[in-house]
């Protein structure tokens, strides 16, 4: 079983190649959500055949992943892009070609970063690492190159799921009752930033944040 | 001596079936009949027989623009093995020539192209070389994840040293670079999300628009060439995903003829549901599966380090 983790990471990889890349909003989402089944089937490849985790607590932080990144926040965000009536392209303000460029090479950088990183114990999958540090890094990368906030919302989420990925190194120390705790937050944060691009269209007609650095009091 | 009969056999033989396959699978999605399955062979016999034209602007770069490209193909697929791991060709090194091999019969389409005169013909080969840009590293990156765990720039060193248990998840190397591999191939052999085989006339074309001028005989060693090129490069893509025998056996043929006709199917099915890219977009596809095969590289480097 444990095998088959380094294919949903490197699928998770891929999905974020193609959040870089894509020029629409709505594949994004769908990334996202296709990332975010991956990330809920890793704990259960990864860990079935391990040290003897209760199964419940596996069985319920695998469906709440599933439940939370796979499908309510891809609902809520496409969503807030059908109501907020942004435009359905991304809006980058470095070229696709380049951030996909970018994006390998936060990959290579993440490479090098986990064989440099000394971690209290062996990461249980050889991509584990890296992929982490690259979700982490994409989030960044998406988060500074797009101008939409709901493009922002994507990059928020890349990041946690990088933290995500990374938490599974620990999570033999942090009961996974934490990470249902970092999930649920993750979901009102979303929640939160739904409505409030919501009423944000409703008082302004964009919401575009490259206008937010010419504010002047 | 066997083998190389059966090798030279099946490289020069079967290659227009792939064409027939995807055109069958095409007509199959649309709800045609289609053309019949060895259509592309009637095509070529048809053409070989017809004679030439020649415009007189062209020089000898134009008349030997199609020989060579078929000449370098045909290289290319003596020098990877097909249906065993060993190849009449193959050498210590052999991974670098097939990548420039490859080169070359694009180079010489290009200035056969170039050679017409032809503004039109020109703009396709601009395009070509614009594109051949990006893939190109796709394909040696991927080319370099299959000879790391070898050790060796040989094809044959890489397919003995290739771990069988591919399925069992433990080579997500092998997985980018069989990715990478089929993007390179949907865009070295000008399928849907890169170019368009069927439009002959419009501006957003690049292979077809090369080989307007060739007529006859030539057109058939292009045609001829395309489907050999195209078969070379799904052999690749069937030695990394399924286990082939290391010597030849029937098994070996079997499995390649059926990974190469699945193959076939698939790129008919890519060309059904999937829209053709608009040309901006065509570099950043490429780019993309370069930076999958530049991840796979990366996976197998810290494997291997590891």
């Amino acid at each position: 079983m444990k095998d088959y983790a380094d294919l949903l990471l490197l699928l998770v990889a891929v999905s974020n190649l193609y959040i870089v890349a894509t020029s629409r909003l709505n594949s994004c989402v769908r990334a996202s959500a296709i990332q975010g089944a991956a990330l809920a089937l890793l704990p259960l490849v990864l860990w079935t055949s391990g040290f003897n985790v209760q199964l419940f607590h596996l069985a319920v932080i695998c469906a709440g992943t599933l439940a939370i990144k796979a499908i309510v926040i891809p609902i809520l965000v496409s969503r807030a892009i059908r109501e907020a009536n942004v435009r359905r392209e991304v809006d980058p303000s470095v070229s696709l070609h380049s951030s996909v460029l970018l994006a390998g090479l936060l990959m290579g950088i993440s490479f090098w970063m986990s064989t440099v990183l000394v971690l209290p114990r062996p990461a249980p999958t050889m991509l584990l690492v890296p992929v982490a540090f690259a979700t982490l890094l994409t989030g960044f990368l998406v988060l500074i190159s797009r101008r939409q906030a709901i493009t922002h919302v994507i990059g928020y989420l890349l990041i946690e799921n990088g933290v995500f990925i990374f938490g599974q190194t620990l999570a033999r120390e942090v009961p996974f009752a934490v990470e249902l705790g970092i999930l649920l937050d993750l979901l009102v944060g979303i929640f939160v930033m739904g409505i409030a691009i919501n009423h944000i269209s409703r008082e302004f007609d964009h919401i575009d944040t490259e206008l937010l650095s010419t504010l002047k009091d | 001596m066997l083998e190389i009969v059966i090798h030279i056999a099946l490289l020069i033989l079967f290659p227009p079936l792939l064409l027939g396959l995807i055109n069958k699978t095409k007509s199959w999605f649309a709800g045609r009949t289609g053309p019949p399955l060895l259509q592309a062979y009637f095509d070529i016999a048809k053409l070989l027989r017809k004679g030439a034209v020649y415009s007189r602007t062209t020089t000898w770069v134009f008349r030997a623009g199609p020989i060579v490209s078929l000449g370098s193909v045909l290289s290319a697929g003596l020098i990877l093995p097909l249906a065993s791991n060993v190849a009449p060709l193959g050498f210590t090194g052999d991974v670098i020539l097939f990548a420039y091999l490859l080169g070359l019969s694009r180079f010489f389409t290009m200035a056969a192209a170039l050679d017409t005169g032809s503004a039109f013909e020109g703009m396709g080969a601009s395009r070509e070389a614009a594109f051949a840009v990006p893939a190109e590293p796709a394909l040696f990156l991927s080319l370099a994840i299959v000879c790391i765990p070898a050790k060796a720039a040989s094809f044959q060193a890489a397919w003995d040293a290739l771990p069988w248990a591919l399925w069992g998840g433990a080579h997500p190397a092998y997985l980018a670079a069989a990715i990478a591999l089929f993007a390179v191939m949907l865009a070295e052999n000008s399928r849907i999300p890169v170019d368009d085989p069927n439009t002959h006339l419009e501006l957003t074309m690049i292979h077809e628009v090369m080989v307007l001028d060739h007529s006859g005989p030539d057109f058939a060693f292009i045609l001829y060439g395309s489907a050999m090129k195209l078969f070379i490069i799904a052999a690749l893509l069937v030695h990394v995903l399924l286990p082939i025998p290391e010597h030849l056996s029937w098994t070996g043929v079997i499995l390649l003829c059926l990974g190469e006709a699945a193959l076939a199917v698939l790129i008919g099915v890519v060309e059904s549901v999937v829209a053709r890219l608009r040309l901006t977009r065509v570099p950043q596809f490429l780019i993309g599966a370069s930076v999958l095969a530049g991840i796979g590289l990366a996976i197998a480097l810290y494997r291997g380090a590891a």
